[in-house]
């Protein structure tokens, strides 16, 4: 029982080392598009792990079953809505960034 | 290289800019999966009202968000067939007439507006599982017309009051 509850620790660890570097990338890159890179993949990584631990530390009962829902809905969602919203900047004629004298 | 923003994916020949049919497949089935899945959840929400977070505003938009995922992924001719602007009306007076009847059906039975126990009698049950059951009976009236109203928020507002049902029908005529 000990050794479930540290794994489960292990998995939200990992869930929140994702969490702070989809938010650097959030912070620190140029443009639009490499920040929903950022976010998108590392975001969705994270929400995933950090459900996968609350649930193994929760035991096995209808909660963690609950709680494995959402994070199974959240892996389904939240990558379209990132592809949705690329998809809308991009069609707009939103241009990405580029180093000095590489523009096309 | 990168393309100009041009609307001829629109409908309704490009005024309307919030509902448009998407050529996109993965947002179109993801949108087509999960639309059923968000419907027994807002059902769920509405059913567990009395004893959890939720109730039936909260069911109810989330009812409505489904069906606007549906509009906003698969366009009005999609929609249409499985919520009108017809039903919509219908809907949104069927919530408040079930909410008013029971209220009303308790006043008959001999007590203050939604005085549940009183429907004891009726339902052939102990005043405290009337209760209950009057609670959910209300909720389920308030998540109906919640759910069409929103869904008549947002069409209205997207559609800048033009229904683009009186434009087809007017086209064919």
């Amino acid at each position: 029982m000990m050794l479930i509850k540290i794994i489960a620790v292990i998995f939200m660890l990992a869930g929140l080392f994702f969490f702070t570097t989809a938010t650097i990338g959030l912070l620190r890159f140029p443009d639009f598009y490499s920040r929903l890179h950022a976010t998108g993949k590392g975001d969705t990584l994270a929400v995933f792990l950090c459900f996968l631990g609350l649930s193994l530390y929760n035991g096995f009962n209808l909660t963690s079953l609950k709680i494995l829902f959402i994070a199974v809905f959240m892996c389904l969602a939240q990558p379209t809505a990132t592809h949705a919203i690329s998809r809308a900047a991009f069609r707009c004629g939103l241009k990405p960034w580029m180093k000095e004298g590489e523009n096309k | 290289m990168w393309p100009e923003y041009t609307e001829q994916s629109d409908n309704f020949g490009g005024k309307n800019k919030m509902i448009r049919v998407t050529d996109d497949v993965i947002i179109k089935t993801i949108a087509r999966v999960l639309t059923p899945f968000i419907q027994v959840y807002a059902l769920y929400v509405i059913m567990h009202g009395h004893h959890s977070p939720g109730g039936g505003f909260q069911g109810g938009v989330i009812l409505a968000a489904s069906l606007i995922l549906l509009l906003i992924t698969h366009g009005w001719a999609e929609t249409k067939k499985k919520f009108s602007e017809t039903k919509t009306a219908v809907f949104c007076a069927v919530g408040v007439l079930i909410y008013t009847g029971i209220g009303v059906l308790c006043i008959f039975m001999g007590g203050n507006f939604l005085d549940y126990g009183k429907l004891g009698g009726l339902l052939m049950v102990i005043p405290p599982e009337a209760r209950s059951l009057g609670i959910l009976g209300v909720e389920i009236g308030v998540g109906i017309t919640v759910m069409a109203v929103m869904f008549s928020i947002f069409f209205d507002t997207s559609t800048g009051g033009n229904s683009p049902e009186d434009e087809t029908t007017s086209s064919l005529r």
